[in-house]
This record gives C-alpha cells, sequence and structure tokens, in this order.
C-alpha cells in the first residue's frame, strides 16, 4: 500500500457516471461553447481586417464564405454565442437573485433562448 | 452584465443584417465613419479582451494543471492579442 | 427473489483494484447490508466504516456504481444495474485501505474556512436575540443540518482539478456562519474562503447540491460568498 497519504495520486476520481446530471451538462455547455468562441474570435477578427483593404477586401472573404460549409459553420457559431450567453445569464441569476431547489427549470430555459436565437439566425440566412 | 448586453445588441444586428445576403459594400456602408458603431464594438472588443482570457486562463488551471502564473501570464498576453485584433478590425470596418 | 447479486468492491489502496464476491439477494437490501454480508461471511479483512446504520451519522459514504451515496440508505434495487453492484471508497479523499478513506483534509479544510463559531457573549451576558424569520437566519438554517459525510466533496469535480480548493462543505458552513448574527469572526472568514481556493474556484456544476442526502444546497451558499466577498472587496474591506 502507498505510504503516502496525502498527495493526490493516492485518490479516486469521479468518472462520467457522477457527472450525469443537468447542472453539470450546462457547466461543460458553456466552457466548450466559450473555448469554440476564443478559438474563433481572432479569426473573425482578422477576417473584418481585411476591410481595411478597401471593400473589395471584405468581399473577397465574404466570396470566399459564401458556400454552404461555411454558412453552417456561422449558424453554429451564432448558436454557440447565444447559448454562451443564455448560460452566462443563468449564472448570473444563480450568483445574484434569490433561488432555491435545483432550478432545473432555468437550465431548460436556458437551452430553449439559445435554440431560439439560432433558429432566429437561421431563418435570416435562409430568408 | 456588461458583456451580456454587448452581445444582445450584437446578436440582433448580425440577424437583421444577415437577411438577403451580405456584401462588403453593405456592411461597408453601414459602419465607415460612423461613430456610434466604432463606440459600441470598441468597447465590445475592450470587454471580450477582459472577459475571454480569464475564462480560457481558468481552463489551463483546471485541465492542464498550468500554474497560476502560467495562467495569468498566458491570459494577458491573450487580451493583448484581442485588443490589438479587435480594435484594428472596428478600425477597418469604421475609418 | 433467488438470484445472487454480483458486487465488485474496491480492495486495497487508491491504486489497488475490484475484488469480486456473489451475495444473495433479499428484499429490502440496502448497500450497507452487502458490504456487512461481505465482511462477515465472504472476506474477513475487508474493511469499511459505519455506525448508526439509519442515515442520521454519514459515516457509510461510499461510492455505488459511480455516485457518492450513503450506503445504509442506498436500496440495492434502486441502483443495482441487473444484477450487479459496484462499490467503491469516496472519490477525492486518500485512501487508507479498501472503502475506508482519510477524512483528515475534508475537515481541514473546513478549519481554513475558518468554519467554527466565535462569538463574544459569556454566561453572565443576555441571550442573544436572533429573529428567526430574518433572511441571514433562514440562510444559515437552510445549511446547518450539515453532518459532514463528504458526499459532495467526493462529488465536486473542482476538489479533483484543484486540490486546495476548500470543497462544498466547509464553504456551506463558513456561509452558516457568515449568516450568523452573533459570530465575530466575520472578516477573517471572508478571507479566508474569497482566495483562488475558496468560493470563486466553484464553477456551478451543482454535483454538491445534487448528491446531498441532506438535500442542502452548498451551491446556494457558495453563490452566497461570492456575492459577499465581491462586494466587500470592491469596498476595499478586504
Amino acid at each position: 500500500m502507498s505510504g503516502s497519504l496525502s498527495t493526490t495520486a493516492s485518490r479516486r476520481r469521479n468518472d462520467f457516471r457522477a457527472r450525469r446530471h443537468a447542472s453539470w451538462w450546462a457547466f461543460l455547455v458553456h466552457r466548450m461553447s466559450g473555448i469554440a468562441l476564443a478559438a474563433f474570435l481572432p479569426v473573425h477578427f482578422w477576417a473584418l481586417g481585411e476591410a481595411l483593404r478597401g471593400e473589395g477586401g471584405l468581399d473577397g472573404f465574404l466570396h470566399f464564405a459564401d458556400r454552404p460549409l461555411f454558412k453552417f459553420g456561422e449558424w453554429g457559431l451564432v448558436v454557440l454565442l447565444a447559448i454562451h450567453l443564455t448560460g452566462g445569464l443563468r449564472l448570473l441569476a444563480i450568483e445574484f437573485l434569490p433561488w432555491s431547489g435545483l432550478r432545473k427549470s432555468w437550465i431548460a430555459a436556458t437551452v430553449a433562448l439559445g435554440i431560439a436565437g439560432g433558429l432566429a439566425f437561421a431563418l435570416a440566412l435562409i430568408g | 452584465m456588461v458583456l451580456a448586453q454587448f452581445v444582445l445588441v450584437h446578436l440582433a444586428t448580425i440577424i437583421y443584417a444577415v437577411r438577403g445576403g451580405l456584401s462588403g459594400g453593405e456592411i461597408l456602408a453601414r459602419t465607415q465613419g460612423s461613430w456610434a458603431i466604432a463606440a459600441f464594438y470598441g468597447a465590445f472588443v475592450i470587454a471580450c479582451a477582459v472577459h475571454v482570457p480569464l475564462g480560457l486562463a481558468r481552463i489551463a488551471e483546471e485541465w492542464l494543471g498550468w500554474s497560476g502564473r502560467c495562467s495569468n501570464a498566458a491570459a494577458a498576453a491573450c487580451a493583448l492579442v484581442i485588443a490589438l485584433l479587435g480594435l484594428r478590425a472596428v478600425y477597418a470596418v469604421v475609418a | 427473489m433467488n438470484r445472487n447479486l454480483k458486487v465488485k468492491v474496491w480492495r486495497g489502496g487508491a491504486d489497488g483494484d475490484f475484488s469480486k464476491y456473489e451475495v444473495p439477494r433479499q428484499a429490502s437490501q440496502t448497500v450497507l447490508d452487502v458490504i456487512t454480508y461481505i465482511q462477515r461471511r465472504l472476506e474477513p479483512s475487508l474493511s469499511y466504516r459505519f455506525s448508526c446504520r439509519v442515515g442520521v451519522c454519514g459515516s457509510c459514504a461510499m461510492t455505488v456504481n459511480g455516485i457518492a451515496r450513503w450506503t445504509c440508505r442506498t436500496h440495492v434495487a434502486k441502483v443495482v444495474e441487473g444484477d450487479t453492484l459496484e462499490v467503491a471508497p469516496l472519490s477525492n479523499l486518500p485512501v487508507i485501505k479498501d472503502l475506508a478513506t482519510d477524512m483528515a483534509e475534508f475537515f481541514d479544510k473546513w478549519a481554513r474556512a475558518k468554519g467554527s463559531f466565535r462569538g463574544s457573549k459569556t454566561r453572565h451576558d443576555e441571550f442573544a436575540r436572533v429573529e428567526p424569520g430574518s433572511l441571514e437566519r433562514m440562510a444559515a438554517n437552510a445549511g446547518i443540518e450539515c453532518i459532514g459525510c463528504g458526499v459532495c466533496y467526493a462529488s465536486c469535480d473542482l476538489v479533483s482539478w484543484r486540490p486546495d480548493y476548500l470543497g462544498p462543505a466547509a464553504l456551506n458552513r463558513a456561509w452558516t456562519l457568515v449568516n450568523d448574527i452573533r459570530d465575530t469572526g466575520q472578516i477573517e472568514r471572508l478571507r479566508a474562503v474569497a482566495g483562488d481556493a475558496g468560493c470563486h474556484a466553484c464553477h456551478t456544476q451543482g454535483s454538491c447540491s445534487e448528491r446531498c442526502p441532506k438535500a442542502i444546497e452548498p451551491t446556494a451558499g457558495i453563490s452566497g460568498l461570492k456575492r459577499l466577498a465581491a462586494r466587500r472587496a470592491m469596498r476595499g474591506e478586504l
């Protein structure tokens, strides 16, 4: 048996079975969407910066981006932003508003609002 | 809270703008010379430059095991990159 | 119900492994019943903790099919997967042997969070007057039933990811004392819980509130501490 009782190596960790509940999923979705958005942001800024080369620069990028896979990616990013936003609002509510219970309905509302945002963008793209 | 308001306005704006297709001319026609756009999006960029690195620093500490000093240094670097690239982009569409 | 249960029980230290046992099923059997059967009839060298066996002491907390529970209050019928059961020690705590963990760090963090009462009155003073319906007292009451079983601590990923993190139980206790108007150690306590190893490490995963056998919500207390710490820090009081 290991002699040291205080190192982190001497303990067992949880696996996915401990994480199968709504609040944990909300955390994971918020974190994953944040990572994706953080990766996307520099690209977004660079693309807009192409306008420094005049209208043609921006149009060049927009023309490149006018393909279905890109549009789907853009839609995906808008959904991620909407979800990250609504998840963030949920966290602010937890921290500043009075509540009790497991707040599962808030999680549902978060998801619903995120999807609504995504749908609105999809409609705008297609229409 | 501040960032939430920026994001809401931005989402509403792009949903509106993207209808009927998008062209460089259309965007620039709206944004060039606009102080309102410059102020709004400039502030938005600064808010992002604060928020994004903090989130990434926590992830680096918790999932990559980085020390506080490493993650803070990386966060500061990220903040700088976001601020510079972002403000350049704002200038690009507003100038 | 004649089938046997196939039970995997953790043996050894943190670097141990599961051993398999067959235990006859019985009506209204709890996981503690199963472990007790194994130790008495099949494996005398099995180490585990229990005390009251009726759900008031918290000693029998273990990881059952991956989730931290009180084994005396967990009916086999509710958690069995087919006819298999997996029992392991609580996560996030050093394993002494088999199903017993070293709880020292759990209580050390309780002390580090200033989780003990410090009053200013003596027996010669008047009784303190505490309004039971006040918001502070109701907030404190929501958390004072904690018996230190460790289930929340074992369920929290931030405890796994940040070894310094004080954890939900210690912070919940700090919250009950922060809301105790008789306590005189408020500034030290807020300083203790306001750091990176304190309330701000919580990401509201909510596993603590989800798993607490007494339906306490450390998430609420920790959110309250975040609020309080942020306000006091902005006022320069910390």
